[in-house]
């Protein structure tokens, strides 16, 4: 996102010269928070599913912004920044806050907004002056926002917002989440944002200081500390009791998975059903034999063959949002930090964790939350082996030819239970990696503090579940239209070249008037024939053959792709019914020859390998942008391969001896 | 901006408690931090309203004991004992 910087007369100037200087010339507010403040059921308010996401540049703190109208029809652009408590910044998302609250322009790589909303929950308004008052340095005009004053009154405290407002000096707005006439006044406030009032002489923020002001400040609006949040305590007395927090906790993962198979399976039937109709659709009205077969089996075929994972994945976007927003995940965190610790990590790292269980881009992306560098390298280098969304569609793929879906253990269904272990497998893995890297890392430097605020426990908004999942969602698609359709175009093209006459074929034996007989010659014969097979050395140990060496190289380009690629190679000597094919497909020569090629400890072998390998060209991107070299990406890269070979030859064992 | 150690040079008090040293349900009043604190940790600290005056509850351990949950004033924190027993505290009666 390159936007224009202010130059250094405009910082100064609040007025519309400096917005004039601004991207397109609009008024920038930001929002200043700490966690917890409800600064992102705010920002989704304001700015409804119109969110930007991106990342400031140079760094990799995710940056949300969105436009709004305020007044008669003029648009603004808000920033969400990143919670934090103070501006001395311990971490790389507090160093944004500062970055873009600089007034003098140290820094020029942000844009400094034009006014800013500064959010204060109202049920710990005590601590949260002290950022306040920070922030009223940089001169820059402040509207205080209150929130969870609703929360305020239900635990009978109190608050004369006028009297606060004018102790503060600056306009104060409460916003109860869900509710629009709070939204609505803040709206027409910020209209006017240029004559907002300021103190005539700034709180103080020497620490000595600044608790008396809070206090003074709190007496003048009669504020009335709440109640102790008796539901919350309660909540949390049976959710962080020893043996049933522990058990819920537990109980809790293992649903979250019976959910995103139970539920998403009927989906995925009519996803798979809307596809195969395109497909027949695009053969029946193409007469040109190859152009049909590229549109129904590369373009349809492919993307058709991953898009079909998409009610999965916005099902597990759902789950995390639910258990983010109502203060769950928080708990996990606290209840995780001392296993975390036998890692040499802390409780955040495990929301890191539990982030790459979408995708290890955001969960190395979260580590941006830990003060320490040494757990972020750690975590970063576990991080990917967490079970990501895309090893969700080869994972599927290859249990559901292992197992038939009425086979059950016990009440649970069995392809469920696999998928729960290669999910505990992933993260154990994940823990033990972590506590590698964090005991050779040096351990010089000073020890930051681990602290963990604990959020009431509410109810979750619609509209940021509705938005967390709408960003995962459209990444997903941006995705399949673009690296997987490229991806299994150029496999397809692999697939199917050199192309063969007529007489060849009959040369090789091959009845030309059988179109499947002679598709499978073309792709046993095929460039991409050739590559699978010349990699073949490296793999046969594990039982992979040439076809299967083919999905795992283009899985490279992402996970998913190894779907569409076996999908492929199978639709070609099926094409009736290409999921039937996988499960017939034979080995072709070797001492197994005529064997299912994938059989038990072929597709163990399988698991293991993609739960270990680090087969995803943009975590290494993002792991060198965030590590600041390459040196880290190829330390992972080849850790991740010999780890993968090794347990994949393993799996395959002790498999094999087993069945 | 540094923060001053709060309460350096005046030492906590003779045998001073800490936080650590709380059990579930046990009220006491901050102190300061003693002086072994790192300035990082004083400056967070303070930041998150541990502040000397403030009244502080013990308000329940993680199942694997560390860390513990405190109320501070209007909010609950979990701190690991190895900062919590840098904050002196003197229990309330």
């Amino acid at each position: 996102m390159g936007h224009p910087h202010h130059g250094g007369g405009a910082a100064t100037d609040h007025g519309g010269g400096g917005a004039a200087a601004a991207d397109l010339g609009l008024t920038r507010f930001a929002v200043i928070g700490s966690p917890n403040s409800g600064k992102t059921t705010l920002f989704n308010a304001l700015t409804g599913l119109h969110a930007k996401t991106g990342n400031y540049p140079g760094v990799t703190v995710a940056r949300f912004e969105g436009r709004m109208r305020i007044g008669d029809r003029e648009t603004v652009v808000v920033e969400d920044l990143p919670g934090t408590y103070s501006l001395d910044p311990i971490s790389p998302d507090e160093q944004i806050v500062v970055d873009v609250l600089d007034t003098d322009h140290h820094n020029v790589r942000v844009d400094v907004p034009d006014a800013l909303l500064v959010l204060l929950n109202a049920t710990t308004l005590r601590r949260s002056l002290g950022l306040l008052a920070q922030v009223q340095q940089t001169g820059l005009p402040i509207c205080v926002v209150l929130t969870f004053t609703d929360d305020l009154a239900r635990r009978n405290g109190q608050l004369d917002v006028a009297a606060f407002s004018r102790a503060l000096g600056v306009p104060v707005v409460p916003v109860v989440a869900g509710h629009r006439d709070g939204l609505e006044v803040l709206r027409e406030e910020m209209a006017g944002y240029r004559s907002w009032s300021a103190p005539v002489v700034p709180p103080p923020t020497d620490p000595a200081e600044v608790t008396g002001w809070a206090e003074s400040v709190l007496t003048s609006g009669g504020y009335r500390l709440p109640e102790l949040d008796r539901r919350n305590s309660r909540i949390d007395s049976v959710v962080l009791n020893p043996v049933l927090g522990t058990a819920i906790f537990l109980l809790t993962m293992f649903l979250f998975f019976q959910t995103i198979f139970t539920v998403a399976a009927p989906l995925q039937g009519y996803v798979e059903a809307g596809f195969a109709w395109l497909g027949d659709l695009v053969a029946a009205h193409i007469h040109i034999p190859w152009l049909s077969a590229f549109l129904s089996q590369a373009v349809v075929g492919g993307i058709g063959g991953v898009l079909v994972f998409l009610p999965q994945i916005v099902l597990l976007f759902v789950l995390i949002a639910i258990l983010e927003g109502t203060g769950y995940l928080a708990r996990a965190a606290f209840l995780m930090d001392r296993v975390m610790a036998r890692a040499g990590l802390e409780g955040r790292a495990f929301v890191a964790l539990l982030s790459s269980l979408a995708c290890a881009i955001p969960g190395i992306m979260a580590t941006r939350s830990l003060p320490s560098a040494r757990d972020r390298l750690a975590t970063m280098m576990a991080a990917p082996l967490m079970t990501c969304a895309a090893r969700l569609p080869v994972y599927i793929l290859l249990v559901s030819i292992l197992l038939p879906a009425q086979a059950r253990m016990g009440p649970f269904s069995a392809r469920g239970v696999v998928m729960f272990a290669l999910y505990l497998l992933g993260a154990v893995s994940a823990m033990l990696v972590a506590a590698v890297f964090k005991k050779f890392t040096s351990r010089s430097g000073p020890q930051l503090p681990f602290y963990m605020e604990m959020p009431p426990y509410q109810v979750p908004r619609l509209k940021t579940i509705a938005a967390e999942v709408w960003t995962a969602a459209s990444a997903f698609l941006r995705k399949v239209t673009s690296i997987i359709l490229a991806a299994t175009v150029v496999l397809w093209v692999l697939l199917n070249l050199p192309l063969r006459s007529d007489a060849e074929l009959s040369a090789a034996g091959v009845d030309t008037g059988d179109e499947t007989a002679v598709a499978a010659y073309v792709i046993d014969h095929s460039y991409a024939a050739s590559v699978g097979k010349a990699v073949e050395p490296v793999f046969a140990p594990l039982g992979f053959d040439w076809r299967i060496n083919i999905g795992i190289l283009s899985s490279l380009a992402a996970r998913e792709v190894f779907v569409a690629t076996l999908g492929q190679v199978a639709a070609a000597e099926n094409p009736e019914e290409p999921a039937q094919a996988l499960t017939e497909m034979r080995v072709q020569d070797g001492p197994n020859a005529g064997r299912p090629l994938f059989d038990a400890p072929t597709i163990a072998a399988l698991l293991v390998f993609f739960m270990y390998a680090l087969q995803c060209m943009s975590t290494v991107g993002v792991m060198r942008r965030e590590s600041g070299s390459w040196k880290w990406p190829a330390i992972a890269f080849s850790y991740m391969f010999v780890l993968a070979w090794v347990l994949a030859l393993a799996a395959r064992t002790v498999v094999g001896a087993l069945v | 901006m540094r923060l001053r150690p709060i309460g350096a040079g005046g030492a906590p008090s003779l045998g001073g408690r800490t936080l650590a040293e709380l059990e579930p349900g046990q009220h006491a009043v901050v102190l300061g931090y003693s002086d072994q604190v790192e300035p990082v940790t004083a400056r967070r600290l303070f930041d998150l309203g541990i502040v000397p005056g403030i009244e502080v509850t013990m308000v329940r351990r993680a199942p694997l004991r560390d860390p513990v949950i405190f109320q501070v004033g209007d909010c609950e924190i979990a701190l690991r004992a190895a900062q919590s027993r840098h904050i002196t505290v003197e229990a309330v009666r």
